[in-house]
Order: C-alpha cells, then sequence, then structure tokens
C-alpha cells in the first residue's frame, strides 16, 4: 500500500475542504501542524539530516529584475509552513549563514557571495564581496559592504533600498508548484504505469503553504562580467548568452 | 462600607496592593520577552522594541557600534541549492542525499554514476509494470540530444542556477533557443526537468497520450499565485482567514 503518502495526498484533500467549509480556526491550525511535521519526517526537497531543521533549503531563483540592470536572488529555506501559528512562529535562526555564490568565472567556485545572518529583528546582508574562504566552510565577511533589513512578519512587510540594492527577509507564501505526492509515488514504484495524474486530478502539494524567504536584488555592475554559459561547452548548445552559476547554502556555526 | 473611613483598614488596603504591585514587578524581571515592558529603554540591559542589539540601533537608541553584534565563528555548510529538484530526483540513498548536499559544487564528479543509475532506474520501474524486459526500456536522448552520462553529468557536477545578466531569464524558451538563463518564479522547472528526463527526442515520449505513461509533465500549474509583483516578487503569506 502506498501507506504514508496515501496519508499526506488525503491531509492535502482535508485541508482543502476545510478551507472550503471554513472550519474552525484552531481544527484547521492543528490538522495542518500535523500535516507538516508527519511531512517533514518523510524525504522533502533535501535530504534527512537538515529536514525540518533552521538550515534546511525549500528552492532557490535567480532571476533580472524589474530594473534590468538588476540580478534577484531568492531563497526559500524551513518550507514548508503551514499558514496561522506555524508561520508566525517560524524564525530565522541566528546561527545559520545563508550565503548566495557567484561564480562569475566558470569553474563553479564562489567569485563573491552575499551573506544574510539574523541578529536580533533583522538580517544582516554583507557583500557582494570575495569570500576569504571558498568551500564548505564561511566566516562572516563583516568588513564587507553591509545592510540591515527589519524581518518581515504576517503582518507588515519591511524592505531596505540601500547603494541600488534591495533586501528582504520574512514570511511568504509558497512559490514552488509540483504534485510532490504523485512524484514519491513515481519514486517509489507506486504509479506505474500511468505516471503523473491528468490535468484536473494532479495536485499541487505547496499551494496552501508558505515559507521563509531571504530576498536580494543587486546591480550587475556589481556581480562582474559573466563567463560562457556551461551548456556551451558541457551540453553542445552554441548561441547562449553568457552567464553566472548561483547557488545557495545554509552553513551553520561550530 | 463604614470600613472605608477606618485608618487602619485604609493602611491594610495599602500595603496588600503595594505588595500585589512587587509581585508583578517581580513578573516583569522574569519576562524580559518584550510582552510586558510598555516601556522601552536603551539602558535596560535587553534588546527589545526594534532594537539591533542590546539598547542600540532601531529608532530609539543611538547606532549599534560594531563591536556590539558578534559574528565570529566557524559556519559549515549543511544544505545546498542549485537546480530545482536535483537532488530529490536522481540521490540515490538518503546518505547520498545528505552527503550531496554537503559537498562543494565544483567536486561532485562523486556523484554522477549514481545519479544516472537513477536515472534508469524509473525506466526500469515501468518496464515492469509494462511487461517488459528491462534492458529494452531505457533512457533515450533528449530534446538536446544529451545521452544518459551527459545529462547526469550536467545535473551532478554543474549543478547551480546560470542566469544571464540583463535576461532574457528562463528555465526553457523552445521558440528562442534558450535554456538555463535564469529561473523565474513562475517557471514550470519541474515540467521541463522531467521532459529532460522522460521526453526523448522530440520531448514527448512519455507524455501520457497514445498508451504511454505520462511523465513529462506533473500537469500542475502555478494555479491563483500571482508572480507580477515587485521587489521582494513574493506574495505575502497565507493566512487561515
Amino acid at each position: 500500500m502506498e501507506s504514508d503518502n496515501f496519508i499526506f495526498v488525503n491531509l492535502n484533500n482535508y485541508y482543502k475542504t476545510m478551507k472550503k467549509t471554513k472550519l474552525l480556526t484552531i481544527i484547521g491550525g492543528f490538522s495542518l501542524l500535523m500535516l507538516s511535521f508527519i511531512f517533514m519526517s518523510l524525504d522533502h526537497i533535501d535530504a534527512t539530516n537538515v529536514v525540518g531543521t533552521s538550515s534546511d533549503i525549500a528552492d532557490f531563483f535567480a532571476f533580472e529584475g524589474d530594473n534590468p540592470d538588476n540580478t534577484v536572488f531568492v531563497a526559500t529555506i524551513q518550507g514548508i509552513l503551514a499558514p496561522g501559528v506555524v508561520t508566525e512562529n517560524a524564525s530565522f535562526d541566528e546561527n545559520v549563514l545563508i550565503e548566495f555564490n557567484i561564480d562569475n568565472t566558470g569553474d563553479f567556485i564562489e567569485d563573491l557571495v552575499i551573506q544574510a545572518i539574523k541578529r536580533g529583528d533583522s538580517i544582516y546582508f554583507f557583500g557582494p564581496v570575495i569570500p576569504n574562504r571558498t568551500g564548505l566552510e564561511s566566516d562572516v565577511l563583516t568588513s564587507a559592504p553591509n545592510h540591515i533589513v527589519q524581518i518581515s512578519t504576517t503582518e507588515e512587510t519591511f524592505i531596505t533600498n540601500e547603494d541600488g540594492m534591495s533586501f528582504f527577509a520574512g514570511p511568504r507564501r509558497d512559490p514552488s508548484y509540483f504534485d510532490f505526492n504523485r512524484f514519491i509515488n513515481i519514486a517509489n514504484g507506486d504509479a506505474a504505469p500511468e505516471g503523473f495524474y491528468p490535468p484536473g486530478e494532479s495536485t499541487d502539494f505547496f499551494v496552501g503553504l508558505n515559507v521563509l524567504a531571504i530576498a536580494v536584488e543587486v546591480p550587475n555592475s556589481l556581480l562582474g562580467n559573466a563567463p560562457q554559459h556551461i551548456l556551451e561547452s558541457q551540453g553542445t548548445i552554441s548561441g547562449l548568452p553568457p552567464a553566472y552559476n548561483v547557488w545557495v547554502s545554509t552553513k551553520r556555526k561550530e | 462600607m463604614k470600613n472605608y473611613k477606618n485608618k487602619s483598614y485604609k493602611l491594610t488596603v495599602f500595603v496588600v496592593l503595594l505588595l500585589t504591585s512587587l509581585i508583578f514587578v517581580q513578573c516583569i524581571d522574569d519576562d524580559d520577552n518584550g510582552n510586558v515592558i510598555d516601556v522601552i529603554s536603551c539602558n535596560d540591559g535587553i534588546q527589545n522594541g526594534n532594537e539591533d542589539g542590546i539598547d542600540c540601533g532601531g529608532s530609539i537608541c543611538s547606532p549599534c557600534e560594531d563591536n556590539q553584534l558578534n559574528f565570529d565563528g566557524n559556519f559549515v555548510q549543511e544544505d545546498f541549492a542549485g537546480r530545482p529538484g536535483v537532488n530529490i530526483i536522481f540521490g540515490i540513498t538518503d546518505l547520498s542525499k545528505n552527503n550531496y548536499n554537503v559537498s562543494e559544487v565544483a567536486n561532485r564528479t562523486i556523484f554522477q554514476e549514481d545519479f544516472q543509475k537513477v536515472l534508469e532506474n524509473y525506466y526500469d520501474i515501468y518496464a515492469i509494470s509494462l511487461d517488459i524486459p528491462v534492458d529494452e526500456l531505457n533512457y533515450e536522448n533528449n530534446i538536446f540530444d544529451w545521452d544518459a552520462a551527459r545529462f547526469t553529468t550536467i545535473m551532478s557536477n554543474f549543478d547551480a542556477l546560470q542566469v544571464t545578466p540583463n535576461g532574457p531569464t528562463t528555465y526553457y524558451d523552445a521558440t528562442n533557443n534558450l535554456v538555463f538563463t535564469g529561473r523565474y518564479l513562475s517557471d514550470d522547472v519541474m515540467g521541463f526537468t522531467l521532459t529532460l528526463m522522460f521526453g526523448g527526442a522530440d520531448g514527448i515520449r512519455f507524455d501520457g497520450n497514445n498508451g504511454t505513461p505520462q511523465l513529462t509533465t506533473d500537469a500542475v500549474a502555478p494555479g491563483d499565485r500571482d508572480f507580477t509583483l515587485s521587489f521582494p516578487y513574493l506574495e505575502v503569506p497565507l493566512t487561515l482567514d
């Protein structure tokens, strides 16, 4: 039997039904708390060592800003958060450094980093700056240009705009969408031979959930020139524009 | 009511009230989370209100000196994200997924072989369910003509988002022959990844038509999400209202 995943789907449907019928908030909060707890005990978008911890990255985005001369980095962490008390109580961890890494030479080693870490009710950002160490360990680069943004709440949004950069940190609706339960069925061999559900029967697992998000918008002039696109050399695709290689990591204080 | 005119009774009431107030003061001292103290002080020895540190910063107190905030320490990697879904789709075991998260992006060649095994395993699952010998149902080169080794090498050894300064941003744009020039919140990244895995050369090999399993899309759309917002581009959190 598909057991665990079957429970998730039913809970998810239960949640939807609950919303429609506007059942008591407290019941909804409790069932979602249970849902998130059970789900996080599975293998979410990450691996067992980080699931449900303050360093668990949910997703990562990088795109051209509304100002085309800027690049935006968005990391979502601590997914998944049920609306209500779970989201309201979610908080960044002062011992977890969130680091956007930018490779502008094409060797997949970070040439610049933008660091974010919580102190008090704010997130402190450092960079973009050349790191004094690359790879798995970092220290906070406190001599780099820094900016501070007050952490937003479920009620209030705070944004810092300074030096052509923009900063945000706080709870947001989960932007990711995927029929995650069905994918787990497929990976486990429980969805053969049909595969995914047809439109109308599929379920976006993340549609009713929140995350903690960090967003930074940076002028490209601070990121250096972009290298040749990796797929030009590795993917035998020609005509692609130069592109930075970027990733996000979370690092915990020892 | 006449007792109120009695001086000793008044004194008793006063003492009781004083003691009662002391109890509450004690409660305040025990509860320095900022919920009880009405007046935020810049010399109360705690970080409250919107102070950036203990008794400094925020809208009331003088700015924090650099040395009032401690950023010391060695920070060690626990999690990582480049392209969406790579670890969950291609990780072969829980141990492998954990190891992947704490490995350097530039040092991932050891994962490629397992990634390729996992890719082929998805096909084996469907071969068995369709009663086809597993060696007769295999990954076929995808829309970029990547064989299994090249595809999984790109996924494992070069796992980062590519983002092109000054755009255009897209995870995949067939019309303009663009791929991996960034990732918008709205991009159907999982659908595209599935197409690379199961779509074959035309991108529709296992699309659910003609009796095939539906594996090139999860058939999930963004729904009522709003991806047109300005910075931070994300919607406010959902509430239970």
